[in-house]
């Protein structure tokens, strides 16, 4: 097959790339940018170009670089910046994922006569019931199945996660064994376009104006002050202008309209039922009534949930056991029983 | 890697050197080593072939050798000559290339506006020189656009600097001009004028900044004192043999090569948009160098379109590149306010002393095939 891989400069895509020639396929490296401004651990600093170019390089393969800065913009930054301002945290790497990838890239790959685009995520398509559906990675500790979940059918079919069956240790192994540059690179962590030294906080607050909130408890006393509401996120313990010593204390909701910040203990966290918006699925729906398995951040567990209600693209799951709420933004991910497959995934509202 | 697997057409990007020019450095290279700035017999030697360079390229621009300062390339030039000369505000166009444009910019200086052929709007011009506010230093306005090609009428830039300026000094970035236009006729305007040796058949790494005897300018380059103060550093004797034959030849060719290659161009143009009607020809013909081919074919993606013609070993380009080598949207046809939409679809096609009529019929009909193809398997939006 003649494959695009998406080569960021990690270690995961540049083994990816050397897999799939070993594989004796032809393959083309291709290098997305898509952030403009600075950065220090993303995937698009040229530091990290330069690591993919010399990887292909290595590799004998073709690198291009893309420039899909606009739709970047559009479909990750501004959406991130705006959904902070309404108390929404949404997941910036999941819609790159979805608008990025496995969208424009994926079409491009589609109109410039490629078979198949591959990336260096630790997933795997496999069969359930017969069809594709995205799969967890080998190794659970790196799995980033949460990420891909968004995969719609026509990528499951042209889409490669060729080191999905490997552990990281592996990866390393296979990248050191090849002597490709990247083999001892650490993990990127961060979202791409936010500096570590800046953080979210500078990063929002030069686009956005801060208000500042009132901290209170269950019974609306008031007990301080955050001094920005837009970086608040419910479950939050650390941060909020409480003094320590005391029980723990989290954030159990936020009144964005009113900037209030409600705080409570642990157990007030915790709720019966989830519901998402956005869903989407695979291969359709499930049937209201079927358990399944729900994820809700890129490295928690999934328990066990009933769906309970489909309306549209929205759906609501009602817990086994009550969990902690899940902040309006993130993805709500569902998996087979079998905690293996994923079926589709939405957006926590 | 084998040239000649390739349909080159970039070379307004760079073009292969000139065999003379190759010739001519490679004693300079070897057994012609000493250092011209030296005090021995040996150091002599190699100091009358940078005097003699330096007399060979004053000749082609029509300056006075004692006019012409060699650079390392033309960046350097443009970086020098605006640098050095801040004293006062900085002007130049909006499409001018970024080695002069960001200059100004970061130097606080002012963009004027172009028209829908990229050429300076002499009226905007006028008008920021009168802003008496904000005295101009100097204003640089490109001879020729790297992008689209279109020539600069430099007498009337010059006319509306000298009207008014109040004193401001003119230079020219003449890199994209060296293979079309007579030198002469554009320094006759200027007071400073940039080259770059790699445009027209030399080396890279290696420039000229011609600067009018008498013209304040400040080094941006200091230590040693060579060339006369005006830009330290040792001479880079390969480089400066090389460029000086190389600008020689390219001159005595000019009129020949301008009327082949603008024949070629004109093929290449019309056999592609006799196949591809929608192609739109940025700027006319009349208005711009006869090596420079520019088009926006509407609905297609350029990195595409360029993914499929280096596919097909055809060495395009469209805008410049970052420092990432990705694609940037033109900032020439941003301000020549050709849509967004359309810009996105440019294709620069230039070529040179080399191409061959074979060049220019390979390279239109891959262009073809490519266009066709993208537009079968886009979906329209």
């Amino acid at each position: 097959m003649k494959v695009l891989v998406a080569l960021s400069g990690g270690v995961d895509s540049s083994v990816a790339a050397a897999e799939l020639l070993a594989d004796g396929h032809e393959v083309v490296g291709i290098t997305m940018r898509l952030w403009g401004g600075s950065s220090d651990t993303g995937c698009c600093s040229v530091a990290d170009v330069d690591d993919a170019r010399r990887v292909a390089q290595q590799l004998g393969i073709d690198h291009v670089v893309f420039n899909f800065t606009d739709d970047f913009h559009r479909h990750v930054v501004d959406p991130y910046v705006a959904a902070h301002q309404q108390g929404v945290t949404p997941n910036p790497c999941i819609e790159c994922n979805r608008h990025l990838k496995f969208d424009r890239l994926a079409e491009r790959a589609d109109v410039l006569g490629f078979d198949a685009v591959a990336t260096g995520h630790h997933a795997q398509i496999g069969h359930f019931g017969g069809r594709p559906h995205v799969r967890r990675g080998a190794d659970a500790a790196k799995d980033q199945s949460y990420v891909v979940h968004m995969l719609p059918e026509r990528e499951l079919h042209r889409t490669l996660f060729p080191v999905g069956h490997l552990t990281k240790t592996d990866v390393r192994a296979r990248a050191t064994a090849r002597g490709l540059r990247t083999a001892a690179k650490p993990d990127s962590q961060d979202v791409c376009f936010i500096t570590s030294t800046g953080g979210r906080e500078q990063f929002l607050g030069e686009r956005i104006p801060f208000r500042a909130g009132t901290v209170v408890d269950g019974d609306g006393r008031r007990l301080g002050e955050v001094p920005a509401v837009e970086l608040v996120t419910l479950g939050q313990r650390r941060g909020i202008g409480l003094p320590g010593g005391g029980p723990k204390r989290y954030v159990i909701a936020v009144d964005h309209q009113a900037a209030t910040v409600t705080v409570g203990d642990e157990h007030d966290l915790l709720r019966s039922s989830i519901s998402a918006d956005a869903t989407t699925w695979a291969h359709g729906a499930p049937e209201v009534g079927a358990t399944v398995m729900v994820q809700t951040s890129a490295h928690g567990d999934a328990r066990p949930a009933r769906l309970v209600q489909i309306i549209d693209d929205r759906i609501t799951l009602d817990w086994q056991q009550p969990q902690r709420a899940v902040a309006a933004g993130q993805s709500v991910v569902c998996y087979d029983d079998g905690n293996l497959f994923v079926l589709g995934g939405g957006i926590a509202r | 890697v084998d040239a000649t697997a390739y349909t080159y057409l970039d070379h307004a990007a760079t073009t292969p050197m000139r065999p003379a020019a190759v010739q001519a450095m490679l004693p300079y290279l070897s057994e012609r080593f000493a250092n011209p700035s030296g005090s021995h017999r040996f150091s002599r030697e190699v100091r009358k072939a940078v005097d003699d360079a330096r007399e060979t390229v004053a000749q082609v621009i029509g300056c006075q050798p004692g006019e012409v300062i060699f650079t390392g390339g033309g960046t350097e030039a443009d970086n020098t000559a605006l640098l050095g000369a801040d004293n006062g505000a900085l002007v130049c166009p909006a499409t001018e290339h970024h080695a002069v444009l960001d200059v100004v910019r970061r130097a606080g200086g002012s963009v004027v506006a172009v028209d829908e052929t990229g050429h300076v709007d002499l009226v905007a011009l006028a008008a920021r020189l009168d802003d008496a506010a904000s005295p101009v230093s100097a204003v640089s306005v490109m001879a020729v656009n790297n992008e689209v090609g279109t020539i600069t009428d430099m007498a009337a830039v010059a006319a509306v600097v000298a009207r008014h300026g109040r004193g401001a000094m003119l230079h020219t970035d003449a890199v994209q001009a060296a293979c079309w236009v007579d030198l002469r006729d554009v320094w006759a305007h200027v007071d400073m004028l940039s080259l770059s040796a790699h445009k027209f058949g030399g080396p890279k790494g290696v420039g000229v900044l011609a600067v009018r005897a008498g013209s304040p300018l400040r080094p941006l380059i200091i230590g040693g004192g060579q060339e006369r103060e005006r830009r330290s550093g040792t001479h880079n004797v390969p480089g400066i043999v090389a460029m000086a034959s190389a600008l020689q030849e390219t001159d005595a060719e000019r009129v020949c090569e301008t009327e082949r290659i603008g024949a070629l161009r004109d093929f290449l143009v019309d056999t592609i948009r006799e196949s591809l009607p929608e192609v739109i020809e940025t700027v006319p013909r009349a208005r711009k160098v006869a090596g420079s081919a520019h088009l926006c074919v509407p609905g297609v993606e350029n990195e595409s379109l360029l993914f499929l013609l280096d596919e097909a070993g055809v060495c395009a380009s469209a805008a410049s590149a970052c420092a990432s080598g990705a694609m940037e949207p033109s900032h020439v046809l941003a301000a020549m306010g050709v849509p967004i939409d359309v810009a996105r679809g440019a294709l620069r096609l230039t070529l040179g002393s080399t191409t061959t009529a074979d060049d220019v019929h390979v390279g239109a009909h891959a262009v073809i095939a490519a266009v066709q193809r993208l537009q079968m398997r886009t979906v329209p939006a």
